[in-house]
């Protein structure tokens, strides 16, 4: 009876220990448990140049990640990219009018979305645009333009 | 001309053992559900002989390797002056090739040596015939739950081996070497996919199938004498080290 009761107690343990190592897997270690909420909100932006954006990338605004990019996509008609992302819904009061610009952590880190708040009174709600884009700054364009452009600043970029 | 006929022989016998292994592999597949149904509780028992009891060699494994990734990543990384990214290193590492990888390893020298052996010394001490006799059918009887017990565990201990692992990796990293804590944990799950995780988990389920598969072959086909046994249990080992890292490469291949 004594063996029989620690064999059910060390089966549990080890199957609830590896259970729970599935679970801390699928979800702390990927960035899952950061993901959206349900009611999280789609806007889209149009931008030039994304440069190396995924899905996925986060979506910032002061620094604090607000949503996630869902989609890159290329619009043939337009010749643009264009970028879905969801925002969570506790932020809904993101004027309208605010800029989104494609920013890269660190020096070689990986890319997000930066918003920038504007001064409207109207928000962005789902499917709404943000029409003001800044493209990913190519480090190529960069050097090129440095190299052959005589010191003109990058207003084009 | 003796020499071709033994490479010649050496073949034949090779692909007869690879191909006996698939009739055995069938076979242990049938009887898989008439146990699970009939006899579950000598499954669950399996699990804890093969799982539970691994678990400490596991994770004091897991610990060490993960502690050893942190090590590693945080000097190789500081030359390009990306320590923070010590986390991504690490549990891309764990996740993707040391935790199923390792995990089989210390899997085939813990629990596939102990089944082989076991499975060795019924046979040598006559209990698989005298079941035989009594009308039982000892591969579903002995085999069966003993394949199913290292099936099942081995993706759980895989699991556990990854956790541990990360979290050597953080102690290192983060309280001995100053890597800074939210970077850490951002980089790993900025650049860890979900996909990463299932590369892990299918690998993990693979070896565990193959793992245990070769530990009951190689018990329920030992010579049954001492000698036999203790040539089984070595063979296990050999064998489970070699498909493994076999098998590991091959799902990589598949999975970029």
């Amino acid at each position: 009876m004594q063996q029989t009761r620690s064999v059910e107690i060390g089966t549990g343990l080890f199957i609830f220990l590896g259970l729970a190592a599935v679970f801390f897997l699928t979800t702390r270690a990927t960035g899952l448990s950061s993901q959206l909420d349900e009611n999280a909100y789609e806007v889209f932006a149009r931008f030039d140049n994304v440069g190396s954006l995924k899905d996925r990338a986060p979506v910032s605004m002061s620094g604090v990640t607000i949503g996630r990019v869902t989609s890159v996509e290329f619009d043939p008609q337009r010749l643009e990219a264009v970028v879905k992302m969801k925002i969570n819904s506790k932020y809904d009061q993101i004027p309208d009018d605010s800029d989104a610009s494609i920013l890269t952590s660190g020096l070689l880190g990986s890319q997000y979305i930066g918003l920038q708040a504007g001064g409207s009174d109207t928000y962005l709600s789902d499917g709404s645009e943000i029409e003001f884009t800044q493209s990913a700054i190519v480090l190529e364009k960069m050097i090129s333009k440095y190299l052959f452009g005589g010191g003109s600043s990058d207003e084009d970029e | 001309m003796k020499i071709i006929r033994e490479i010649y022989f050496a073949f034949l016998g090779f692909f007869r053992t690879f191909g006996a292994l698939q009739f055995f592999f069938l076979r242990l597949l049938a009887g898989t559900p008439l146990i699970v149904v009939s006899r579950p509780g000598l499954v669950i028992h399996q699990v804890y002989n093969a799982g539970a009891l691994s678990l400490v060699i596991i994770m004091v494994s897991a610990l060490f390797v993960g502690g050893v990734l942190g090590l590693q990543g945080y000097d190789s990384l500081s030359k390009f002056n990306a320590e923070s990214s010590v986390g991504a290193v690490a549990t891309l590492s764990l996740v993707k090739e040391l935790g199923p990888v390792v995990t089989a390893l210390l899997f085939a020298g813990r629990a596939g040596t102990a089944l082989a052996s076991e499975i060795g010394l019924m046979k040598a001490t006559d209990q698989l015939a005298a079941m035989e006799m009594m009308a039982i059918n000892p591969v579903n009887r002995v085999l069966v739950p003993r394949f199913l017990g290292g099936v099942i565990s081995m993706p759980l201990l895989a699991a556990i081996f990854n956790v541990i692992g990360i979290l050597g990796a953080y102690f290192v990293s983060v309280t001995l070497l100053g890597v800074d804590f939210g970077a850490f944990w951002e980089q790993m799950q900025l650049n860890v996919e979900p996909a990463d995780i299932w590369e892990g988990i299918v690998k993990s389920i693979v070896f565990g199938v193959v793992a245990s598969l070769l530990a009951v072959w190689e018990g329920y086909h030992a010579i049954p004498t001492a000698e036999g046994v203790g040539r089984a249990t070595t063979r296990t080992v050999v064998a489970t080290a070699i498909a493994v890292l076999i098998l590991d490469f091959m799902i990589t291949a598949i999975a970029i």
